[in-house]
């Protein structure tokens, strides 16, 4: 009598635990079907695409966040480094490298674009040496790298926008404006851009040694260190990443407005850790999947996207986001405790 | 004696289950007031879990106590210490970034209106403790500028504030000078005039003659002896401490050791605040031996282990893997070069508690797995899979996490991740500790198979009987330094004194 009533427990606990597992899922169904029923416009072809655009964005940034979150970080400079990096893009464009020689370097899209993503990798490079060589806090030392990189990216114009970045065909740099606008297969190209660097992320993350070792080190930095895992130089690969996604992200920003601001991204890192939150991972290191990161994006992205189209007030749309963000950590939390006793039930 | 020494406090029954293992089972102890009461056994013996349950820190699991002839349970720490239960801890329980003051008066500040501490008052009183204790320190320094002694003796301090009339000391002894100990003694002895009730716990056997009244030996959470001190001599603590039936862990035939695969040359660790915890340690392993390495707690053996692994940047030495120097300084270097190291403390080093047993089996191992950047799991789990088989983990499946096993299988797991990586010295630290006697008893037949099979094996512990059924060479350490090496088969009594040298050699 006994097993036949804990197997029936079991069962019922395994099958609220699924749904708890695939909450981002189902939260994501829920958003948009809502939004679909509720404002007439949102299943449109053109609408879908826009808000897949407005998702792309955050989602890039929320994929680097995911890594640096993993091993028990937090990269709060990504928002800068995007702003910064779009400034650096403007510059090129407008004014290529002016040697000093008498003569100016001029660039192409393609090494604009190569420049622009090593000044992001260099920035999170800095941010790792500062976390693993000088042992400063994560918080801290991006929080420094955020006012500094926002700090340069108004010094480069003077708090001014770059206007009117269409290139110069005869740098071979007018294609730039494609990156944001241009579209393959009638899907925009940073869709594509984001489900590639998605997918080489979500590959790093299950099958390689690197990807195991990014978990260890958020699940236990010395057993890691004493299982012979690198850990300094996976903290700083995690940081070197985040901060290539956030100069891609900078380049499509400055491509699709075909100008660039200084201010651009600015609050940009909240929304990442929000999506990496929402889409399962763990702040204190150890747990997160990429997927889940996605889809957590999407999930702000359509909820934001949606309300404006609902003409819902700007400040209530911030309430909710901060409301629904508080309730998944809840519903994580209440997961995790219900995994426990299931493995434990299990145990042998 | 015993109208003179009424008894205070009795244990009848105690029981005290963990997770895993048994603690304590079925204790009778009488604590005698006006009178120091020796508790005396090994590492693991359950001497501090019977202390925790006299201070009120953790709750017996079965059994009663009684206080001044009425049951009690104490709810927490402070409810004993309500009742007059204090506790001098082994290991410092202090605030480094707070003065000496502030820490001997901590949760129970001298304040007016419960909001506004009396800085003045609480000055005064750490000066009269500290003039008792016959110390010069200032109530307004910073704790973490004194010296460990000092530290020890704020702690003592700590427990006299609270007048006390039953109190407990554990080891308090480890890190005091020669002087510091008399001074400790002269107090003790006064405390015992007032009536209190005096626990003491110490390795030191010498120690605990000169100042015990009553002596109660512990072994495997059993009370094996529990008399006055009259008559009684190091060889009677012993026998009762390691009794009469030893651990077998047959060798089976003898074993022809091969090469040395493992030395160190001078591997020395500096303290903070001078000194060294490893001191100038010097120490070879050859093939196919199985050397363990005993002594007490803070010897310095588990620190001398992190050196070998890379672990303290700051620590000077040459250390050498079948007779190669070893250059680099990384743990996956030396790993790679054929060192393993089974951590102490298996959940805060040796695992990754969120991860798969799968994932924590190969941790060490990935690159050898992959083929470039791909891993592919299923040979990954193949891989995992042998190793449970061949080490007999007893698992439901790869895929739990492995925070789910027992104690005794979560070690296997972190033995097989260090044998995944094909070492030929093997660096057990404590690799008993917390499992139960089955589970041993298999990881020791392990570690002979290992070894039969020409791996190296340094092993830490302090289990004397582990030490002396299990090793072909015992090396003794303490306070940082070798101070003894025995062949197997040694006197017991003789390796047990080597662990603790003479008081003269202080802390500077």
């Amino acid at each position: 009598m006994m097993r036949v009533s804990l197997g029936h427990d079991l069962s019922s606990t395994s099958a609220t635990l699924l749904i708890l597992r695939l909450r981002t899922f189902v939260a994501l169904i829920l958003v948009f079907g809502f939004f679909a029923y509720a404002a007439p416009n949102f299943l449109s072809a053109e609408n879908v695409l826009i808000v897949s655009k407005h998702v792309a964005l955050n989602a890039f940034l929320a994929v680097g966040m995911t890594f640096v979150i993993i091993t028990g970080g937090i990269d709060l400079s990504v928002g800068s480094i995007v702003g910064l990096c779009a400034m650096v893009a403007g510059w090129l464009l407008l004014y290529g490298i002016n040697t000093g020689l008498g003569w100016t370097i001029e660039f192409n899209t393609i090494e604009i674009c190569l420049i622009v993503m090593v000044v992001g990798v260099i920035i999170g490079w800095i941010n790792g040496i500062l976390i693993t060589k000088l042992n400063v806090a994560p918080f801290i030392a991006t929080l420094g790298t955020l006012y500094m990189a926002r700090g340069a990216a108004l010094l480069s114009s003077d708090g001014r926008t770059f206007p009117n970045l269409n290139g110069n065909p005869e740098y071979g740099s007018d294609s730039f404006k494609a990156i944001g606008d241009g579209n393959f297969l009638a899907i925009p190209l940073s869709i594509w851009m984001l489900i590639v660097v998605a997918l080489i992320a979500a590959y790093v993350a299950a099958r390689t040694p690197l990807g195991r070792h990014i978990y260890a080190v958020g699940g236990n930095e010395r057993g890691a260190a004493l299982s012979g895992v690198n850990v300094d130089r996976v903290k700083l690969y995690v940081y070197m990443f985040s901060g290539m996604c956030a100069a891609l992200v900078g380049l499509i920003i400055a491509s699709q407005l075909q100008a660039s601001h200084p201010a651009t991204g600015e609050t940009f890192e909240l929304n990442a850790i929000a999506a990496a939150v929402l889409g399962g991972t763990s702040m204190s290191g150890g747990r997160g999947k990429i997927g889940g990161t996605i889809i957590g994006a999407f999930v702000i992205g359509i909820l934001a996207d949606g309300m404006v189209m609902m003409g819902v007030s700007a400040f209530w749309q911030t309430v909710i986001k901060g409301a629904v963000i508080v309730a998944a950590v809840v519903i994580d939390q209440v997961q995790q405790k219900l995994q426990a006793r299931v493995i434990l039930q299990q145990r042998v | 004696m015993t109208e003179t020494n009424p008894i205070g406090l009795t244990i009848r029954g105690g029981v005290k289950v963990y997770p895993g293992t048994v603690a304590l089972k079925g204790v009778d102890f009488d604590l005698r007031m006006g009178a120091v009461n020796v508790l005396v056994g090994e590492n693991g013996a359950g001497k501090s879990t019977l202390m925790k349950i006299i201070s009120g820190v953790e709750p017996l699991t079965e059994g009663m106590i009684t206080l001044d002839g009425n049951e009690v349970t104490f709810a927490d720490k402070a409810d004993a210490a309500r009742r007059g239960i204090g506790i001098v801890f082994q290991e410092l329980n202090l605030f480094p970034n707070l003065s000496v003051a502030d820490n001997i008066f901590i949760g129970r500040e001298k304040a007016l209106a419960g909001i506004h501490i009396d800085r003045s008052a609480q000055a005064e009183g750490a000066r009269a403790l500290m003039t008792r204790l016959e110390q010069d320190i200032e109530p307004d320094t910073p704790l973490g500028n004194l010296r460990i002694g000092q530290q020890q003796i704020v702690e003592i301090a700590k427990a006299l504030a609270e007048d006390a009339r039953i109190l407990i000391f554990d080891e308090p002894t480890s890190a005091l000078s020669a002087s510091e100990v008399d001074v400790l003694f002269r107090i003790i002895r006064d405390l015992k005039k007032h009536g209190v009730g005096i626990v003491y716990i110490s390795h030191r056997l010498e120690e605990l003659i000169r100042i015990g009244d009553y002596i109660t030996v512990l072994r495997d959470g059993q009370i094996t002896g529990t008399r006055a001190m009259e008559g009684v001599d190091i060889a009677w603590i012993v026998k009762h401490m390691i009794g009469s039936a030893s651990k077998e862990f047959p060798r089976g035939e003898t074993v022809i050791f091969g090469d040395e695969v493992f030395r160190s040359e001078d591997v020395s660790l500096p303290r903070l605040g001078g000194g060294y915890t490893v001191d100038h340690v010097s120490l070879s392993v050859k093939a196919g031996e199985i050397v363990g390495l005993y002594g007490l707690m803070g010897a310095g053996r588990t620190e001398f282990l992190e050196c070998v692994m890379a672990q303290h940047p700051e620590a000077s030495g040459k250390l050498f893997i079948a007779g190669k120097p070893v250059k680099t300084t990384t743990a996956a270097g030396r790993i790679d070069l054929g060192l393993a190291l089974i951590p102490e403390d298996r959940k805060r080093d040796g695992l990754v508690q969120i991860m798969a047993i799968r994932e924590n089996l190969t941790l060490s191992s990935l690159w050898k797995l992959a083929r470039g950047f791909h891993l592919n799991l299923a040979a990954e789990a193949k891989a995992a899979l042998a190793f449970v088989k061949s080490l007999s983990i007893k698992i439901g499946n790869v895929e739990h996490p492995v925070s789910s096993l027992s104690g005794g299988n979560q070690q296997k797991v972190v033995i097989g991740k260090a044998l995944m990586t094909h070492p030929k010295i093997l660096l057990m630290d404590e690799p008993s500790r917390g499992i139960d006697i089955g589970a041993k008893a298999e990881v020791f037949r392990t570690m002979r198979r290992l070894a039969a099979e020409g791996l190296g094996i340094l092993f830490v512990t302090s289990d004397l009987e582990e030490v002396l059924a299990l090793s072909d060479r015992i090396l003794v350490m303490a306070n940082g330094r070798i101070t003894g090496s025995f062949p197997s088969g040694s006197n017991p009594a003789d390796v047990i004194s080597a662990t603790v040298p003479a008081h003269s050699r202080t802390v500077p």
